[in-house]
């Protein structure tokens, strides 16, 4: 290949060669496209999650990257080197498997020890560094069992060490928590992204689990049917999703169709149908286009009908419709004008505060802070301005079409 | 009234299989044993005298048909097994949707009976069949040189009327294993070969055993393939205790060479499981202190 200006080097320029790096990365198995034109860069020692629903290809794209899947086009780069050619035993990778694919004949400390062993380093050192490995997931006096002797969780922490163990430049985890139990999962984050820090690993990590995602992660990629909708920092993704399908998929979604009615720098005004309008900052949206405007649940207040929001808060009037305890916090439902439900967190601070919630039927107006509003795209549309592209993808872009 | 109900139903369970098991083996093979232990002549007739004779005799009788058979039985399961296992590879990894048709095609044979098959082999290895020209035209065969009535042609027999046997539980167990742990050795720096060497070969092992079995248990009892095939200098102990039994009319020798045989058999059997499965289980460990 010659690749000079797909290089992942030249296009990140000064220094810092990308530890992953996507180009353009399609996989097709028959006419299904599971993976569509992927750009991506993973830095050194970043924690990458990439974040969406079953199906949407998060395994596929991990395969491709370890090997075991060749992109139907595009190119795969690790520290700045293509792996076209690299099969995947020679990759420096490591792979957490969704289903473990622990091999069943040997004992967990053979299977910790297979990579090692592969590798060369001498017995005593793969005797040490496999029982250290062992002792960091809590299963050192497990390291004679047989894998079908331990519990799901127990087999997911194995897999978890053998993968470890070798300490790759790059490991591939997906859903490497899936078969845990709430408490011992947390503690398993706390501690993976412990060692992530640690030894400076790059982690590319598969969940579908959004709180995991936002806890842990550098960054997010939110991907739906094959395609990347959003890649951004935890914060971001959550207060600024880029489309309806990221408001919907990361928290819950309270989202009301608008209309762009005049575009002004880095600022729109939108009429909401709901019958205001507001102004937020734009999103890559033009004159005249569909979109939609989200507040998140927390960020609302809700009044009596007849009630003062602060000064300069947008308000829109609905409906209650539901209201549930959930302990901590009241979810309350309105549905506001054109049947759109809306979602209010309310804390359950104060006792009496709570009782004077509206209940089911009552007429309440609901408002929020300006700064609190994000303008969403339609999910599969494409932004229009290049500007709001991440700039590497917009270089990488350039780059392929060269 | 209940628990004791509860407790007699495993019995009730295995009842039609014990009944079967004492009605079509352990009968059979008292009045067996019993014979084995008889003395005289069918002229004079047969009497149970405790005759233990019977089994030290026929085995210095036939001793060289004994080695012959487990020779030819341990050959032809080496051979089969090399033959076999890539053929089993192929189809499970790489039949995709041909699979069926493959397997179909390994069983087909069988759809005409073991004797009339062995025959067709006497005229495939005749002395004037394409297969004795060719190899004699190359060289691999001298001008005088035959096939039928050697070792080879009875080995050869037994390879292909026992090969299905070897095939399916090989291919069974080759195509329960996961895909993905041949993808994980080789996340961990296995090449193909080292995956298949330390991951295929032992998950597969089940199915080498119980192949290995299914082919030398028949082979060593065979008579037909060496009755075709091969001459009296071929002739294995089943030939020895098909005649004693059919020509001869010698019941007690026919009986305790079958004891004999079953016994040595069964000696080979443990043998191999104990030597096969420890290292079936052992796995890398084992083979790293190896
Ligand atoms: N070998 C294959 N042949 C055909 N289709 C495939 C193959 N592998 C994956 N797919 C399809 O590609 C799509 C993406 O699969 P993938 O396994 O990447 O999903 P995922 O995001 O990991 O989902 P999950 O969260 O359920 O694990 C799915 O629709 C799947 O059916
Ligand atoms: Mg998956």
């Amino acid at each position: 290949m010659d690749g000079t200006a797909a290089d992942p080097r030249a296009a990140n320029g000064a220094g810092s060669t990308p530890s992953v790096s996507l180009r353009g990365v399609s996989k097709a198995f028959g006419d299904f496209v599971a993976v569509q034109e992927m750009d991506l860069d993973i830095a050194q020692g970043e924690f990458f999650t990439m974040l969406g629903p079953s199906g949407c290809g998060k395994t596929t794209t991990l395969r491709m990257i370890a090997g075991f899947e060749e992109p139907t086009t595009g190119q795969i780069f690790i520290d700045g080197q293509s792996v076209e050619d690299l099969p995947a035993h020679k990759r420096p990778t490591n792979t957490v498997f969704q289903s473990y694919a622990l091999f069943p004949h040997l004992s967990v400390g053979e299977n910790v020890a297979f990579g090692l062993k592969r590798k060369g380093v001498p017995k005593d050192e793969i005797d040490r560094r496999v029982r250290e490995e062992l002792e960091r997931v809590g299963l050192a006096q497990h390291i004679n069992r047989k894998p079908s002797q331990l519990s799901g969780g127990m087999q997911q922490r194995v897999a978890l060490a053998r993968a470890l163990v070798n300490l790759p430049k790059v490991l591939l985890l997906d859903e490497p928590l899936g078969a845990l139990d709430l408490k011992l999962r947390k503690g398993l984050q706390i501690e993976l992204k412990r060692i992530q820090r640690e030894v400076g690993i790059t982690f590319i990590y598969v969940t579908h689990d959004q709180e995991e995602a936002l806890t842990m992660s550098d960054r997010i990629a939110v991907m739906n049917e094959g395609r990347i909708e959003q890649c951004d920092a935890p914060v971001a993704v959550y207060e600024k999703p880029a489309t309806t399908f990221v408001a919907g998929f990361i928290g819950v979604s309270n989202l009301m169709p608008a209309v762009v009615e005049h575009v002004n720098g880095t600022r729109a005004r939108v009429r909401l149908d709901a019958g205001i309008e507001i102004e937020a900052e734009n999103n890559g949206l033009q004159t005249g286009d569909r979109c939609h405007a989200v507040v998140r649940p927390e960020k609302l207040r809700i009044d009596a009908r007849d009630g003062t929001p602060p000064d300069g808060w947008p308000r829109v009037d609905g409906v209650v419709e539901s209201s549930v305890y959930l302990g901590t916090s009241t979810q309350i439902v309105v549905r506001l004008a054109g049947d759109v439900p809306m979602t209010v967190l309310v804390p359950n601070s104060d006792e009496r505060e709570r009782n004077r919630l509206p209940g089911g039927g009552a007429d309440v107006r609901l408002s929020w802070a300006p700064e609190h509003i994000h303008l969403v795209r339609e999910s599969g549309t494409a932004p229009a301005a290049a500007a709001q592209r991440e700039p590497e993808t917009q270089i990488a872009q350039e780059a392929t079409t060269q | 009234m209940s628990t004791v109900r509860r407790r007699l139903v495993p019995y009730f369970l295995m009842g039609p299989g014990l009944v079967w098991l004492i009605l079509f083996f352990v009968v059979p093979l008292y009045f067996m044993g019993r014979l084995a232990l008889e003395s005289g002549t069918l002229a004079t007739g047969f009497e149970f005298t405790w005759e233990f004779a019977n089994f030290t005799d026929s085995f210095d009788r036939f001793d060289e048909q004994f080695v012959r058979s487990f020779v030819y039985a341990g050959v032809a399961t080496v051979i089969a097994l090399l033959i076999a296992y890539p053929l089993a590879y192929a189809i499970a990894f790489r039949g995709g949707r041909w699979k069926n048709a493959l397997l179909l095609a390994v069983v087909a044979p069988f759809f005409t009976t073991y004797l009339i098959r062995t025959i067709a082999w006497t005229t495939i290895l005749s002395d004037d069949s394409v297969i004795v020209d060719v190899l004699k035209a190359v060289g691999l065969l001298g001008d005088e040189g035959r096939l039928l009535a050697t070792p080879t042609a009875v080995i050869a027999g037994l390879v292909y009327n026992f090969l299905p046997f070897m095939v399916l539980p090989i291919y069974s167990s080759l195509e329960r294993i996961d895909v993905r742990l041949i993808e994980a050795a080789k996340d961990l720096y296995a090449s193909a070969r080292v995956a298949f060497w330390k991951v295929t070969l032992p998950l597969s092992m089940p199915g080498v055993v119980a192949g290995t079995l299914l082919t030398f248990i028949p082979a060593a009892g065979d008579y037909v393939n060496a009755f075709f095939l091969g001459s009296i200098n071929q002739s294995m102990i089943g030939n020895r205790i098909q005649s004693l039994y059919l020509m001869e009319l010698d019941y007690p020798t026919a009986a305790a060479l079958s004891f004999i045989l079953m016994a040595a058999i069964l000696a080979v059997v443990v043998v191999y499981i104990r030597f096969a499965g420890a290292e079936a289980l052992m796995g890398d460990e084992g083979e790293q202190r190896a």
